[in-house]
């Protein structure tokens, strides 16, 4: 059991053309709790990538802090990027386990959960977006993370190959949950993923609001249910509107 | 497909063709500084079973394949810490276009002057010569390296070692190959001068001593002996490296 605590107090950029410093993030403060599902709901460059790869600890210029509760340790982070990002030269199977060091018997499981067994020796190249987003995926929950990250994995998928993908997602999280942080612009998405959705507001990055998806998730596939919830969002939270 | 248009048939005419014209040339002109290919073929065969021509081409692929290993190891080693290191490659830039720049003929009479006659001189001075190359094109791979890649690597805690392997090694194959291919069509014409100046072995130093006997028969002899060697090197050898290498390509 444990909480992971995000504090991110300022990250900020120096502009090289006029040497003018931009605030991207500004006091950003989330908290997650064990096994959470938690979507960062903004408007496209609001620096939401920004704050993952810091989260990922590719950018370590920021002031602020990561840190597991109680342990405080970093956590160990699944990152399922926008791009797929799997090595071209390396098969499906070799792409996971270098990034993990998954038992077989877990990897088999992963695959077939993910219904790519027999494209385990299969080349990206080779492999369809929507199947290489589940590669990803995979690597991802492979490697057993403290906090996996997602950067809008589903963007440029057509409708009926992103509903199946997601799917595929809430299935495999159910049985192996771990805290998620899922970027996305779409807040219908969002509302069918989330357990908490987070508002967030541009230039600097800051939160706006919080809110808890209260539909059960067995009725997470209704439309109808998504659409009210949706639309009474807009009445509650007047301010998210111009966010989207 | 009709059989004359298969590949192999295609190229066994064009050789069948070059040779007929060859032989041509050199009846009609009829004059011992253009032999026949039937004299070349003998001459050939009969520096063989002497055992001459199997020693130098011996001595020459020995110096090729020392000199050629220690230029790609430390072009390749030096090219990716370049290509990595924007600071180190602004501060060398200067020397590699300085040594790019230098003829061959300076480095390697420098070399023999400065280490004597020997042959770690004549190394040395072919190695210095294909070096900057390697690293040129090295460098160049390393600057087109894929970023994302490199974040999932760091993300997912690759060790350096599996970093260089799995995730840096196979975008810079295809430069390696370049490197390869120009490197050795160079390497071999730089160890002729350098044993031709200064060894008393090897294939550099036969021809200049049949030179001096405007002996043009034995000089075929050995250029076909060579030619087939490099072109057998490079089909056992390099293609099936790349073909093992591209496996993984559409």
């Amino acid at each position: 059991m444990s909480k992971l605590a995000i504090q991110v107090i300022d990250k900020s950029y120096i502009n090289p053309a006029d040497k003018t410093t931009k605030q991207v993030i500004k006091d950003l403060e989330i908290n997650l709790g064990n096994n959470e599902f938690v979507c960062l709901v903004g408007p496209s460059g609001c620096g939401k990538t920004t704050l993952l790869n810091i989260l990922a600890g590719l950018d370590t210029r920021f002031t602020g802090s990561i840190e597991l509760d109680p342990q405080h340790l970093k956590p160990k982070v699944g990152y399922v990027f926008q791009n797929p990002r799997l090595l071209p030269w390396r098969t499906v199977q070799e792409n996971i386990e270098l990034a993990s060091h998954a038992k077989p018997e877990i990897l088999a499981l992963l695959l077939e959960n993910m219904g790519l067994t027999a494209e385990k020796d299969s080349f990206p190249e080779h492999l369809s977006l929507g199947m290489s987003r589940r590669v990803s995926i995979i690597r991802a929950f492979a490697t057993d993370p403290d906090l996996l990250l997602m950067d809008e994995p589903f963007v440029s998928l057509d409708p009926p190959t992103a509903r199946q993908v997601r799917q595929l997602l809430i299935d495999l999280w159910s049985k192996r949950p771990h805290k998620v942080l899922y970027v996305t612009h779409d807040l219908r998405e969002a509302i069918a993923l989330a357990d908490r959705l987070i508002f967030l507001d541009t230039r600097p990055m800051s939160v706006i609001t919080e809110v808890t998806v209260t539909i059960p998730r067995k009725d997470r596939n209704k439309e109808i249910k998504i659409e009210q919830f949706r639309q009474q969002l807009f009445i509650d939270y007047p301010e998210i509107t111009k966010l989207l | 497909m009709p059989l004359i248009y298969r590949p192999a048939v295609l190229a066994l005419l064009s050789i069948s063709l070059f040779l007929a014209l060859w032989y041509a040339l050199a009846s009609y002109l009829n004059t011992p500084t253009l032999p026949t290919p039937l004299v070349v073929v003998n001459v050939l065969l009969d520096e063989i079973s002497t055992g001459q021509l199997p020693h130098h081409l011996g001595k020459t692929l020995y110096r090729l394949f020392i000199s050629f290993s220690i230029a790609m190891l430390l072009g390749c080693a030096i090219g990716i810490l370049l290509g990595r290191h924007k600071p180190l490659d602004y501060f060398f830039d200067n020397w590699l276009v300085i040594f790019l720049n230098i003829p061959a003929l300076v480095t390697i009479i420098l070399c023999y002057v400065w280490f004597g006659l020997n042959e770690v001189a004549a190394i040395l001075a072919v190695v210095i010569n294909k070096l900057p190359n390697v690293i040129v094109t090295i460098r160049e791979g390393t600057r087109a390296l894929d970023v994302e890649l490199l974040d999932m690597a760091q993300c997912y805690r690759f060790s350096k070692s599996k970093t260089l392997r799995h995730v840096i090694w196979p975008q810079l194959h295809p430069f390696v190959m370049a490197a390869t291919r120009s490197g050795l069509a160079l390497i071999w014409k730089i160890v002729l001068v350098v044993e031709m100046l200064g060894r008393s072995d090897g294939m550099g130093y036969q021809l200049h001593l049949f030179f001096q006997l405007f002996d043009v028969a034995s000089i075929l002899a050995y250029t076909v002996a060579f030619v087939t060697l490099i072109q057998g090197i490079e089909l056992l050898i390099l293609k099936p490296l790349d073909k093992q290498a591209q496996r993984w390509r559409r």
